[in-house]
């Protein structure tokens, strides 16, 4: 399989009055072609920015990408000009973000906003780019396509606004889509539709995928390997099973540990992680996970853990990896 | 963390005692919604909550489990009588609420208490932690003089697990999970018999959230509280229940204690929820069957014929476009709404 985006390196700050936060602290990831890569980690650990930062739609002036590399078949998008830059918006990669409703445009039907981009990035006359655009919402499941492309965002579901953002990332053959918290704002059953939609047509059309979720259970289910992010750092990495089965970061068994499980028996106490998430701008000298680490050692508030190989495939950026999970399981 | 294997009970559970403290009698909300025109008069009406009973034993939880939309927050502002209902009956420790007179309803409130989702809108962001706290301890005159409630805001602080020097502080200056405690804090404060949960750790992060649970589950065992836990998250639920009720457009669908709920459940929509759930386990997810309900809820504004589910269900036939299936017992203590079980 081949590599399809490569990042590396990459340093994103935003420069606040408070101080600089290091939202995306040196992170490196890639994706194949055609594979499923998920961004798990809890709020403000960096997984947002760091893909924001790919399509290089970081809020300026605050925010700035200061450092790294992002090959994307081979070419850095962090040395194209703005005009090279929307060439790869929306026609190489494209964007599902969390919420549909604010991601459509709400005074456009859905027709225009389906076939803007097939007029402007594949050239399409107008009324190739409507028959295209019926085939699009046919594609990802919204019955009678042709009359709801009259139709403004209001008039849809908030299931039914996500398959309408699926198709328009999907409208130009894009080889990447990000999808941001794709189902985070759904009821769990529309949920499970939605997922079951994007890994059918991400096989089906051979689109990559980087999924970017808090949410442990989506990434169980549909990505073939996952990185996990804590403070702007990717903190472990590896196939799906393996971060599952044997996690060697603290910080994942904690989240593991941390959640109920309905196929397990029900548990007389919850196992969470104690303490906070860290302050961005104020981070620990050492590994900035220690002060909430049951397996820290000294060495951990002196120096950053690198992130190491602890087998086949497998990354984590812990001193005492080794040790993690080694325990009885309670 | 023990290593004690199997499990032991853990948190001493305040045991049910078999009284009733809530009872919810064919509990209706609808809300009237206006046509397009400005002259137009009511277009119609929302069936928030259409004819729903439940009650709740002293010193239990009780599970509310639904997808928005159908009416289990309704039904939690019902009880708390910050809705007037359109029918039914709220009774709470023998008193029938909907018809208690602003006075009394304010003697009743101090028992029941609530606990929202997000913690940040339901903070006044221009009092201090300890203002917050120590409000309801003034408006109701538990402890009326000033240095005695700042010692009791104190131990609160203390007692969900934060320091009592942010007594001073601002909401704004604080993290969600620190501001759910707070609100946690102010809802003890008053040491009613029942709160009302709604969605307390659904804004959390995961890493958070089995903090906050183990929390409440705590103070549950310390004052003998009883929860009504409003959520829609499957595996929390589970956690914290003694009984759930799932609710589904308005009404409940199915109940039963929480054991054979999840590994029992009769009603097709309990049954597609559960499988709809991710588990965090790839080599489990894996070897599950995918049961992908069709379709989305349907407006409650016009909710369909006969069983509310029938258009989405894998098993409706006919006869379920016509009844209105009753919530039956069809084994003791497990209730469900569905005429094909």
């Amino acid at each position: 399989m081949g590599t399809l985006l490569e990042v590396r390196g990459l340093r994103t700050c935003f420069f606040t009055g408070d101080g600089v936060v290091r939202a995306v602290d040196d992170v490196s990831y890639d994706v194949g072609v055609g594979e499923t890569v998920a961004l798990v980690g809890e709020s403000g650990c960096g997984k947002t920015v760091s893909a924001l930062s790919v399509m290089r739609l970081v809020a300026a002036p605050a925010g700035r990408i200061v450092g790294g590399e992002i090959l994307f078949k081979g070419q850095d998008l962090l040395a194209l000009d703005e005009e090279g830059m929307r060439r790869i918006r929306g026609r190489e990669i494209a964007m599902v973000f969390q919420e549909p409703m604010t991601s459509l445009n709400p005074v456009l039907s859905i027709g225009r906003q389906l076939t803007e981009p097939l007029e402007i990035h594949l050239g399409l006359p107008p009324a190739e780019a409507l028959v295209r655009a019926t085939e699009l919402l046919a594609l990802v499941g919204i019955p009678d396509p042709a009359r709801r492309l009259a139709q403004y965002p209001h008039q849809f579901s908030g299931g039914m606004r996500q398959r309408i953002m699926i198709a328009m990332a999907l409208s130009c053959n894009p080889s990447l889509i990000l999808a941001d918290e794709p189902t985070t704002a759904l009821d769990v059953t529309i949920q499970a539709q939605i997922l079951e939609l994007m890994k059918d047509l991400s096989r089906r059309l051979r689109v990559a995928m980087l999924i970017i979720t808090h949410n442990l259970g989506v990434v169980a289910r549909y990505a073939d390997r996952v990185n996990v992010m804590y403070a702007g750092k990717i903190i472990e990495r590896g196939t799906a099973r393996e971060i599952y089965a044997t996690p060697r970061h603290p910080y994942t068994l904690g989240l593991l540990r941390s959640v109920p499980r309905l196929d397990e028996p029900r548990k007389s106490k919850l196992s969470p992680i104690d303490g906070q998430p860290p302050d961005l701008v104020r981070l620990p000298p050492g590994c900035a996970f220690a002060p909430r680490c049951r397996y820290a050692v000294p060495r951990c508030a002196e120096e950053v853990p690198p992130l190491r190989p602890v087998s086949h495939g497998h990354e984590s950026a812990c001193w005492v990896a080794e040790d993690v999970g080694t325990e009885v399981r309670v | 963390m023990s290593a004690a294997v199997p499990a032991p009970a853990g948190v001493p559970r305040a045991a049910p005692s078999g009284q009733v403290i809530l009872e919810v009698r064919n509990l209706v909300k609808h809300f009237p919604v206006r046509g397009d025109g400005f002259l137009s008069r009511s277009a119609g009406v929302i069936r928030a909550v259409d004819g729903v009973s439940f009650s709740i034993l002293e010193g239990e939880t009780l599970g509310l489990v639904g997808e928005s939309g159908c009416g289990k927050t309704t039904t939690g502002r019902c009880i708390l009588q910050l809705e007037h209902p359109t029918a039914g009956e709220v009774i709470f420790e023998g008193e029938e609420l909907t018809r208690l007179a602003p006075a009394e309803l304010r003697r009743v409130r101090r028992k029941i208490q609530v606990i929202f989702q997000d913690p940040y809108s339901s903070l006044n962001p221009r009092m201090t932690v300890g203002q917050i706290i120590a409000e309801p301890l003034a408006v109701h005159g538990i402890v009326a003089d000033r240095g005695a409630r700042q010692a009791r805001v104190h131990d609160l602080l203390s007692r969900v697990g934060l320091l009592p020097s942010l007594a001073d502080r601002y909401p704004h200056e604080m993290s969600g999970g620190q501001r759910q405690r707070i609100g946690i804090a102010r809802a003890v404060a008053l040491e009613p018999s029942l709160i009302i949960c709604d969605e307390p750790v659904s804004a959390l992060d995961v890493s958070i959230q089995a903090q906050i649970i183990n929390l409440l589950e705590e103070l549950q065992a310390e004052f003998h509280l009883t929860y009504l836990f409003v959520a829609h998250d499957l595996s929390v639920v589970r956690h914290i229940s003694d009984r759930v009720a799932v609710m589904y457009l308005g009404k409940i669908v199915e109940i039963a204690d929480r054991q054979t709920l999840y590994e029992d459940p009769l009603h097709p929509y309990t049954k597609a929820l559960l499988a709809a759930v991710p588990i965090p386990d790839p080599a489990v997810e894996a070897s599950r069957e995918r049961v992908v309900l069709k379709g989305e809820v349907p407006s409650a504004l016009n909710p369909p014929s006969g069983c509310v589910f029938h258009p989405r269900c894998p098993i409706a036939i006919e006869e379920c476009k016509g009844v209105v299936p009753d919530l039956r017992e069809v084994r003791p203590g497990h209730r469900a709404a569905c005429i094909r079980v």
